[in-house]
């Protein structure tokens, strides 16, 4: 429902910029479909196969991988692992979240899940190869992979120093 | 909009491993499970294939227009190379209220780069949509972790996005002459 909602909302926020587009001048109508059309053609083909693979992949990954070696990990090594499981979790918006939370209830500590759940939202690798790979001009996808690199071990450091403090507090 | 692949995709290696991952994940499946659970597989995929293409389509329609409405004044002063900090808090506020997933933000955020906006503020977008985003927080994560969880992963994320721009502008590379140079290299073929 909410996915309808957002795809309408897209479709609405489209159709007011065509609209906006119009009125100064029709020509540009043609011109922004054009670059659209051109846009969807060069991304469909590697998006096709991107979807239509990940299944398959993630399919051959033992479900229960993030859930154990989330909540087995501690100290440098517990990061390391946060770090690469996230960099490796399949697909999706939701899959990050549920194995983070997932993990949680296993056992796992808060500030090694905030690496997880970082490291999948910042350089996870499925979204890189479907998504960015296509979209993104070269330059900006690896500038953006290099800077992203060390902050979700940090941001779990600084979760760590929150929560030492909040606790001697 | 330029700077996504534009050699073909059967010529790019990037594409080709994907393929072939793709392909070897499909077939060891199929040997492995048999052919009902790939067949199960293929149909989710398919699914899911189905539910992105309008959004892909609606994606790569705001980013066209978003180019064609916003003028490169407009993007250069805010989110340019010379807006400074102020350009890199813009930033990461539009990609942490814009709602979209990876089919919007992407086009998007190559729109912007082309009109105008230095990599430091795109990446900021980028990052800011990545660890802040609003829509995502609101219906993705609070429907799995505790809010106390939220709150305290979205607080130490807050200065990312300003970070990973500071960091994005500091990278060596090109001066502006060459990103100037970069823009008006030819825009991919448009198919009728």
């Amino acid at each position: 429902m909410i996915v309808l909602i957002f795809a309408a909302v897209l479709y609405v926020i489209a159709a007011a910029m065509i609209a906006m587009a119009a009125r100064r001048d029709r020509a540009l109508v043609g011109e922004g479909l054009r670059d659209a059309w051109g846009q969807l053609v060069i991304i469909m083909p590697a998006l096709t196969v991107g979807i239509l693979g990940a299944g398959f992949v993630a399919a051959l990954l033992p479900p229960e991988l993030a859930e154990t070696y989330l909540g087995e990990g501690a100290g440098v090594s517990g990061y390391a692992i946060a770090y690469v499981i996230g960099v490796l979790t399949p697909g999706g918006p939701v899959v990050g979240f549920a194995l983070g939370a997932a993990a949680i209830k296993a056992g796992a500590s808060v500030p090694i899940v905030v690496v997880y759940v970082t490291a999948w939202a910042l350089v996870n690798l499925n979204r890189v190869l479907i998504w960015e790979r296509v979209t993104l001009p070269r330059k900006v996808m690896i500038e953006r992979l290099i800077v992203s690199a060390p902050v979700p071990v940090l941001v779990g450091l600084f979760a760590w120093t929150v929560m030492e403090l909040l606790s001697w507090w | 909009m330029a700077g996504p692949t534009r050699t073909p995709f059967y010529k790019d290696v990037g594409f080709l491993f994907i393929f072939v991952l793709s392909v070897g994940s499909a077939a060891t499946i199929y040997a492995r499970d048999g052919a009902a659970r790939f067949l199960e597989i293929l149909r989710d995929d398919a699914v899911l294939w189905l539910t992105v293409l309008p959004k892909v389509a609606a994606g790569v329609m705001v980013a066209a227009f978003l180019r064609i409405l916003l003028p490169k004044e407009v993007v250069a002063r805010w989110i340019g190379e010379r807006s400074g900090l102020k350009g890199l808090f813009v930033a990461t506020l539009a990609g942490a209220l814009i709602p979209g997933g990876p089919m919007t933000i992407f086009p998007i955020a190559t729109s912007l780069y082309l009109s105008g906006a230095d990599r430091g503020s795109t990446v900021a977008f980028i990052t800011g949509w990545l660890t802040l985003g609003i829509n995502r927080a609101v219906v993705w994560e609070l429907s799995f972790f505790e809010p106390e969880f939220v709150v305290l992963r979205t607080l130490v994320s807050l200065p990312v996005p300003i970070l990973c721009g500071i960091a994005a502008r500091m990278l060596p590379g090109r001066t502006e002459e060459q990103r100037a140079a970069d823009k008006t290299k030819p825009r991919p073929e448009v198919r009728e």
